[in-house]
């Protein structure tokens, strides 16, 4: 019953599953500990059955949309998503890497256009394991480590 | 494939039968201009220009295209008379320069820049080089000028020599190769490899490749040498280029033992990586190369502009 370790929330969403070590990445990621922001709670190494250990995150108050939780499936792709309404599960969902990453990274080629004009930036998912994208504008690619240090 | 109003942007873009269409409407172009002289098909139509980044061939080459496809050009050959320098952004000036022309070129220091400018532009454009990217329609008449020395490209060894690690012309040559049943001989210093996610994309592709260090012993083999320069503006490190500058040189020694049919291509300008003596064999092919960007390009201006008949 590792959910009982940390207080339930009554709003909010709960990021489960996260790979164990990447749930402060999360928050850093989604920014989520803004001092303006509802309670928020970070479970680490948590015994889990699937992964080992993992991380859980709860936020109060917060409902993730959908480019927030493809921004979390970069770095912990086997997350699950909880919506939590009254108390109780609302909405179940598990993210995925999609097939295209618009506007949440940025461009690690110091000379690619999208870091010098006003645009939307776009990656295309190349490989999901390991996770490889290329830009959609100067076409370099990008592995895991650049990806995660260009959130 | 609709080609009115289709950008060129990076060979990505292409499948086979969009490079066989436009290396078939290039040799059509070449025959009719041969003939009359002068073509008149894009007649009324202005070709807009903008070399952000000093180019004599390419931007030539497109001029001369434009003009004897019976159109006429406009456009600016470095950034600094322009009003990039007062900090205009590269999306306002594509949506002025629009407004004067029919078709865009453009070549720009940044990479991914002549994607932005297509994805502003409401009418065609041709990347003539953004940054170490692309370069599209190199690749294309370099094909296009194999195609016309040998009447095919299947079926050849081809090798590329040179800066295999930074040379955008033969990456994306290496890839528009692909789609053809060829041999490739990947002949550069060590420290200039292809790098091997594109050397293992290839061979994906079923390409059989050969990766050497030993240029007089491949030589041999070959029915194209692709020679390139080593570009120091390319280099990160000072000390990296001084260690391969100078290290390979073709020349009629080097040829002793090549194929009478051997041609030697390169995409110029060139230093000192082929002696010219080589310039008076039969094997050289890199002025005809240049010469083939006419007609490639006209056949690229034409399709987009859509005045060519299919």
């Amino acid at each position: 019953m590792a959910e009982l370790k940390v207080t339930a929330i009554k709003e909010g969403t709960v990021i489960d599953h996260i790979p164990a070590g990447k749930g402060l990445k999360v928050i850093e990621i989604l920014h989520l500990s803004r001092p303006n922001g509802g309670v928020l709670l970070l479970a680490s190494n948590v015994h889990s059955k699937k992964l080992g250990k993992k991380d859980i995150v709860k936020i109060e108050g917060k409902f993730l949309s959908e480019e927030e939780v493809n921004k979390i499936s970069l770095i912990a792709p086997t997350a699950t998503v909880n919506i939590v309404r009254d108390y109780g599960v609302a909405e179940k969902f598990n993210v995925e890497i999609p097939d295209e990453i618009v506007g949440i990274l940025r461009c690690a080629n110091p000379n690619c256009v999208s870091n010098h004009e006003y645009v939307t930036s776009k990656f295309y998912v190349v490989s999901r394991e390991p996770l490889k994208v290329r830009c959609h504008y100067c076409e370099r690619t990008m592995e895991e480590s650049e990806i995660l240090s260009n959130l | 494939m609709e080609w009115k109003g289709r950008d060129v942007i990076s060979v990505r873009d292409f499948s086979k039968e969009d490079i066989e269409f436009v290396l078939k409407i290039a040799e059509r172009l070449e025959e009719r201009l041969n003939k009359k002289g002068h073509l008149e098909y894009a007649r009324g139509k202005i070709l807009a220009t903008l070399f952000f980044e000093p180019s004599t061939r390419t931007r030539l080459s497109f001029e001369s295209a434009m003009h004897r496809l019976g159109g006429s050009v406009i456009g600016f050959s470095s950034a600094a008379s322009t009003s990039v320098k007062k900090g205009e952004s590269l999306a306002d000036t594509i949506k002025t320069v629009e407004q004067y022309s029919d078709v865009i070129v453009i070549r720009h220091p940044m990479e991914g820049a002549a994607r932005l400018a297509a994805e502003v532009a409401e009418i065609p454009v041709i990347n003539a080089g953004d940054g170490s990217n692309q370069h599209p329609t190199q690749t294309l008449l370099d094909l296009y000028t194999i195609k016309r020395a040998f009447g095919r490209i299947d079926g050849l060894r081809i090798g590329l020599l040179g800066d295999l690690k930074y040379g955008r012309t033969v990456h994306s040559l290496a890839e528009a190769l692909a789609f053809y049943d060829v041999e490739l001989y990947l002949i550069s210093p060590e420290l200039l490899r292809m790098p091997k996610h594109i050397v293992e994309e290839l061979r994906e592709k079923g390409v059989k490749v050969h990766e050497t260090t030993d240029l007089e012993g491949t030589v041999p083999e070959l029915d194209v040498l692709y020679v390139t320069r080593i570009q120091r503006e390319r280099f990160p490190d000072e000390q990296e280029y001084l260690k391969v500058k100078g290290s390979y040189q073709v020349n009629c020694a080097v040829l002793k033992n090549a194929k009478e049919s051997l041609k030697i291509m390169h995409p110029l300008p060139r230093v000192d990586e082929i002696h010219p003596e080589v310039d008076r064999t039969p094997h050289a092919l890199y002025f005809r190369q240049v010469f083939s960007g006419v007609p490639v390009r006209m056949a690229l201006l034409g399709l987009t502009l859509g005045v060519l008949e299919g």
